[in-house]
């Protein structure tokens, strides 16, 4: 069983597993769990255990086959959609961001100038909640316009995705570009080789170690991006908007809003999915590197 | 000599941003809705310095909670995954994959299950978001021994214990660090962040959101300004004490 | 493997004094001039070599040797004098592919097969598919390793790696081949193999070698003209031809070769060091 195999089975038994040592948790404390949860010096540090709080994982699962609202569709046609909508937010975020965070990265490899005045605040964005300006971008949708096109709510939240996916590709795919060792360069030199034909021949493929764990990050950056960006901008049709409103409802309806949360964390999912496939064809017979993007 | 080098770039880099900004700011008319002018957010931070230090006081307790509970279970989770091998074969993958999902949409659910005047939920999310960079870095930190350090120290018969604590222990805290470091930005951002979704509002998050609310944009940029200030203080903090505890280490950030 | 002994030595210098493979005249390299950590490499060196000439640079550590390879590979300028490669200044023979390189590290790509990875200089050349492949073909046989075209580099051993970089190296053609300890990094038994490997690829190939070793033996094995230099500065201290009627495994034992070696060994030993 070659590698690939035997590290896509681990996984595969460690989420299982995972899912039901949660369920067991869950379960079992409501169980034992008070209903009123547990107050310590007047601070409650255990939640409730009662129904209302934290529903039967197996109603959670009934309510996506109900209807949304009375006589609705079925509550997980609902979430479906609005994944495929923050999905598509997600991508445009993704791949722009990825782009914009790669040619930096080769700009900064080619001119050490612009890697020692950027570099220290691409590494420094990522230790602020630069999300925080998602309610502030939201003020641009219906008051600017690209010529005829106007700037619309999802531009917003992609713009936010993008932002977010941004720092680690450029800071991962530069650390990558500078990964090889002198004698490379050296050759590639003796050939004559321009900087171009150097950054083709030697630089790229010497990165995709370092790009496609820093993709990663990107991706789940994205996608917290495109939620919180959807939420603080209320687009309608994204899984976040869903979230908060069967948040609102959750005294009347409390299993609603973990099914929106399946939603959410299915996206996580996809994405993380969609990184790992690119990597299959191009990771051949490479070894991966971690790298520290902070 | 080379600290001017190193420091210079950056700095001019970043007076020469500001100074474009306050430009095509005042003389593009460029509305506030849009992006204020750093002169206008100045004095809007100086006018709110007590609300932004205040909210940014709040927020950064929470952060902080969070930091410490989820470092502190990070750490002891990945001193019991690496005891038992097939345990942190199974965990890594599956730490990677809870990694991946949006870990901040807990945040409606957690509301519910404590009251809405709670600051356990956000501290809550902040300590999930916190755990996972430190579980991981430190189980490999833990995992990966110099096979030359295992040698000698199998040849002194030094005892399981023994060599816990004087091998591993102090190979795994630079590893420990990293997952240190990321950890403490990602806390702050999940503790400002975390108010967007409703529940307790008196961190920077609300504060934020309101002024948007309000249409006060410059007041808005100048909380988030605070927000930044306070997640720099945050990364500069786990620095510091990386240098403090780690004084043989020549530079932090690879 | 034959032994035609007079056909696989590299032969005596040829006697045509117009043309020099390589020649170094009046060479100094400082690094970081003008800063605190300045250093002062190689001072004044003057070089000539013949074409089919194979000298190696010997010397202890930090005695220019690897510095003065670069000089001519054109990796690093000279602070003072002139390199001519080939009757070019060496960056025009570098622009011209005029040498090949290999180095103590393989610096094979390791996402490249072994075969991708010879055909690498015929890439840059702009040579066709069909021709890159036939020629990076004949290049494997040459060394010796015909059968792992296919293989990754991370599949072959360290001494296999390298005939790889010097198959590589030799791909183009070039009328110098430069080699900064590229046996450095393997055991005796490998090193003394892939020597008599080399002799006979260069003799067959004719071609002019500059190599930097710190091994006496493995000096004195390979060339007929040992340059012995010494640091601090680095400057050339001794040359020494070496006259070995054979160059095989026998020859490791004659009498001939310890002579030589000690000869070398006594060079090196006086070597003043002396600042200018």
């Amino acid at each position: 069983m070659n590698r690939a195999a035997r590290n896509g089975g681990r996984t595969a038994i460690a989420a299982l597993l995972g899912v039901v040592l949660f369920v067991l948790l869950w379960e079992g404390y409501k169980l034992v769990g008070s209903p009123d949860g547990t107050v310590l010096f007047g601070v409650r540090i255990l939640p409730r255990a009662d129904d209302l709080s934290m529903p039967h994982l197996y109603d959670v699962v009934r309510r996506l086959g109900r209807p949304e609202l009375a006589g609705g569709r079925p509550v997980w046609i609902v979430v479906l959609h609005a994944c495929a909508f923050t999905l598509g937010i997600t991508a445009v975020g993704f791949a722009v961001g990825a782009l914009v965070g790669l040619l930096l990265a080769v700009l900064m490899q080619r001119f050490r100038i612009v890697e020692r005045g950027l570099l220290p605040y691409v590494i420094l964005s990522q230790t602020v909640p630069l999300v925080a300006l998602a309610p502030l971008v939201a003020g641009w949708s219906g008051n600017l316009s690209f010529g005829p096109y106007p700037w619309q709510d999802w531009m917003t939240v992609s713009l936010i995705a993008a932002y977010l996916a941004f720092f680690p590709v450029a800071v991962g795919m530069l650390r990558g570009l500078q990964s090889p060792p002198a004698a490379g360069v050296e050759l590639m030199r003796s050939y004559a080789a321009g900087w171009w034909r150097t950054l083709i021949k030697l630089r790229f493929p010497a990165a995709l170690p370092y790009l496609f764990p820093a993709l990663r990050l990107a991706g789940a950056a994205a996608v917290v991006g495109a939620v919180v960006g959807e939420i603080s901008t209320g687009t309608r049709g994204g899984i976040g908007r869903l979230i908060i409103e069967y948040s609102r409802e959750a005294t009347s309806d409390p299993a609603k809003v973990y099914t929106a949360m399946l939603g959410a964390a299915i996206l996580g999912l996809l994405v993380a999915g969609f990184v790992g496939l690119l990597e299959l064809p191009l990771m051949r017979h490479r070894r991966r590197v971690e790298v520290v993007t902070l | 000599m080379t600290v001017v080098r190193r420091v210079l770039p950056p700095i001019a880099f970043g007076v020469l941003m500001v100074v474009a900004w306050q430009l095509t700011v005042t003389v593009g008319r460029i509305a506030p809705f849009i992006v204020p002018a750093p002169s206008a957010i100045w004095a809007e931070l100086v006018e709110q310095r007590t609300n932004v230090w205040n909210a940014g006081l709040a927020s950064g307790l929470n952060a902080l909670i969070g930091l410490i509970g989820g470092a502190v279970a990070g750490i002891l989770a990945a001193l019991v995954a690496s005891r038992f091998r097939p345990l942190s074969e199974v965990s890594v993958p599956f730490a990677a994959v809870l990694n991946a999902l949006p870990i901040i949409a807990l945040a409606p659910i957690l509301n519910n299950m404590f009251e809405s005047t709670s600051s356990v939920p956000r501290r809550l999310v902040a300590g999930i978001i916190a755990f996972f960079p430190v579980f991981i870095n430190t189980l490999r930190g833990l995992r990966e021994v110099d096979p030359i350090h295992r040698e000698l120290m199998h040849s002194y018969a030094a005892s399981g214990w023994t060599f816990a604590r004087k091998v591993r222990l102090p190979g795994a805290l630079p590893f420990v660090f990293t997952g240190l470091r990321q950890a403490s930005s990602l806390a702050v951002i999940a503790a400002v962040v975390a108010e967007y979704f409703g529940g307790l509002q008196d961190g920077l998050g609300s504060r934020i959101t309101s002024a948007a609310a309000f249409t006060a944009y410059p007041r808005a940029w100048a909380f988030v300004v605070g927000a930044c200030l306070l997640g720099l203080v945050f990364y500069l903090s786990t620095l510091l004490l990386e240098r403090l505890v780690m004084p043989w280490k020549s530079r932090l950030i690879t | 493997m034959s032994h035609r002994v007079d056909a696989a030595a590299p032969g005596p210098e040829r006697t045509s004094p117009v043309r020099a493979a390589v020649s170094v005249d009046g060479v100094t390299k400082v690094f970081n001039p003008g800063r605190p950590d300045q250093v002062r490499a190689l001072s004044n060196v003057d070089l000539t070599v013949a074409e089919g000439q194979f000298v190696t640079l010997i010397g202890p550590s930090g005695c220019g040797k690897s510095t003065l390879l670069r000089l001519i590979a054109d990796l690093i300028s000279p602070t003072m004098g002139t390199i001519t490669v080939a009757g070019q200044p060496a960056a025009k023979a570098r622009l011209r592919q005029e040498y090949g390189i290999a180095f103590q590290q393989s610096g094979l790509f390791e996402w490249r097969t072994v075969l991708r990875n010879v055909e690498l200089p015929l890439e840059l050349r702009g040579m066709s598919r069909a021709d890159r492949k036939a020629r990076a073909e004949e290049m494997l046989a040459l060394v010796g390793l015909p059968d792992f075209a296919d293989h990754y580099p991370a599949q072959l051993s360290g001494g296999m790696q390298q005939r790889v970089a010097i198959a590589r190296a030799l791909a183009v053609s070039p009328p110098l081949l430069l080699m900064d300890e590229p046996f450095g990094a393997l055991d005796e038994m490998t090193r003394e193999r892939l020597q008599t490997e080399l002799l006979q690829i260069c003799a067959q190939t004719a071609t002019t070698t500059v190599f930097v070793t710190h091994s006496i033996s493995e000096a004195v094995f390979l060339s007929n003209r040992v340059v012995v230099m010494s640091p601090r500065p680095g400057r050339i201290t001794a040359s020494i031809d070496v006259d070995l009627p054979t160059r095989d495994d026998a020859a490791r034992q004659s009498p001939a070769f310890f002579d030589a070696i000690t000869a070398v060994r006594r060079a090196l030993r006086a070597a003043p060091a002396v600042a200018p």
